[in-house]
């Protein structure tokens, strides 16, 4: 047991938080907050694995780095889209979801 | 041990961070939450060795995210719970 | 009572993928690997032209990750702009007057531009590059956004089309200019390899500050006139 792979198996953990989340919570915001959890989990596998053995490793680095960009990129269209939607419909879940108060837990 | 304390509490502290920003009531709340998340997975990545994948969080993750679902919240999520509590639901 | 037994079949459902997740990372975390990627890259760095290894990696051993993800970003950008309304984006009108954050602002903005610079050229050789100079750019735009400075390059025109394509563009023509002269696609001839990447990384940092302010910008706003029942505050 390393610090790194503590990490990645943090990243796991957080990937299914987020995966809980991204199923259970209806608001469209919300959903985007799960969304990125997960994307954070499935980064810290990424980085935390390979340097479990090998030390520093900036291959992997290098990807996540790309990989976060992209998603700060993914998660403004999705905010666009978000109000967009907000804006035609009223609303701020999915039709069909049961929308709980803000869209949060009970 | 101090290491594997610091690492401890860290990682604990995303967890919790994580599970509170999707369970909290106030959307608010919760947007505030994951910026501080966003912070901490800049500390992770430091612990890491990963200061350029730390730098970028901490830019990212904390800066532009943080303005964009601010933003957002404000426009969408203006229902105030006592607003909504009068208006039987709300939206 | 429905409610309760879905969100329970759905924490199981998360619990057992957690657990699987967890179990195979443990499995192969012990197995060595085949090809020792740090070695190999420390091998390498001297012909990268750059001395940080990360922004090796980047920029010219996986070069074309990076090519694909400033045609996604751009693309992103596009996507965010056609969605906005027209009247967002030509909105000279301040959104904020805040006096306290326009003082603030006349000191943040020259030092987060002078940090994104240095971000830029600290990537050669120490922890910094395109991606961190563009995400502080971006904020710094947002910061202007927000604070109320009129930017004439976000309203759609040339000049806004430029700036998003302006990265990608130069890279691809790098690279194909590269693969016209005779080397693989994307390599770049040696000798000018260091001056190359310098040029794509500047464009890509400025690229990358204006798709993602872009996207900031015309995430549409609500107006008076069209306005929703929920937007009382």
């Amino acid at each position: 047991m390393t610090a790194p792979l503590l990490y990645a198996l943090v990243g796991a953990m957080l990937c299914g938080i987020g995966l809980f989340g991204l199923l259970r919570l209806s608001h469209l915001l919300r959903k985007l907050l799960a969304f990125n959890i997960m994307g954070s989990g499935v980064f810290l596998v990424m980085v935390g694995l390979p340097q479990h053995q090998g030390g520093q490793d900036p291959v992997p680095q290098a990807l996540v780095l790309t990989g976060i960009v992209v998603a700060i990129a993914a998660t403004a269209l999705a905010i666009v889209l978000i109000r967009r939607y907000y804006h035609l419909s009223g609303m701020t879940s999915l039709e069909g979801e049961t929308t709980s108060r803000e869209g949060g837990p009970e | 041990m101090t290491e594997w304390l610091l690492d401890g509490l860290l990682v604990v502290a995303l967890l919790v961070t994580a599970a509170a920003a999707l369970l909290s009531r106030d959307l608010f709340r919760a947007v505030v939450v994951f910026i501080a998340f966003g912070l901490l997975m800049a500390v992770a990545w430091v612990r890491l060795q990963a200061p350029d994948i730390a730098l970028a969080e901490a830019a990212i993750g904390a800066g532009l995210t943080g303005v964009l679902l601010l933003d957002a919240v404000s426009h969408l999520g203006s229902v105030s719970p006592r607003a909504q509590e009068k208006g039987g639901g709300g939206q | 009572m429905i409610w309760t037994l879905r969100t329970l079949f759905i924490a199981v459902v998360c619990l057992a993928f957690t657990g699987v997740l967890a179990a195979s990372i443990w499995t192969i975390a012990d197995k060595p690997s085949p090809v020792n990627l740090p070695q190999l890259l420390s091998e390498n760095l001297d012909r990268s032209g750059v001395e940080h290894p990360v922004t090796a990696v980047l920029l010219n051993f996986r070069s074309y990750d990076t090519l694909l993800e400033i045609g996604v970003l751009v693309i992103a950008g596009i996507a965010g702009i056609s969605m906005a309304k027209t009247a967002t984006l030509e909105d000279p009108e301040l959104r904020t007057s805040d006096s306290l954050l326009y003082a603030l602002q006349r000191w943040f903005v020259p030092l987060m531009l002078v940090l994104a610079g240095y971000l830029l050229w600290a990537g050669s050789d120490r922890p910094g590059g395109a991606f961190q100079a563009g995400a502080v750019l971006a904020a710094t735009g947002v910061l202007m956004r927000l604070g109320g400075i009129p930017m004439e390059f976000l309203r759609p025109g040339r000049l806004l089309r430029l700036g998003l394509a302006l990265g990608f563009t130069v890279f691809l023509l790098v690279a194909v200019a590269s693969a016209i002269g005779g080397e693989a696609f994307l390599a770049y001839p040696p000798g000018i390899t260091k001056t190359l990447i310098v040029i794509i990384e500047s464009v890509l940092t400025l690229s990358i500050a204006m798709v993602l302010l872009a996207l900031f910008v015309s995430a549409p706003v609500n107006d008076a006139e069209d306005s929703e029942e929920g937007s009382s505050s």
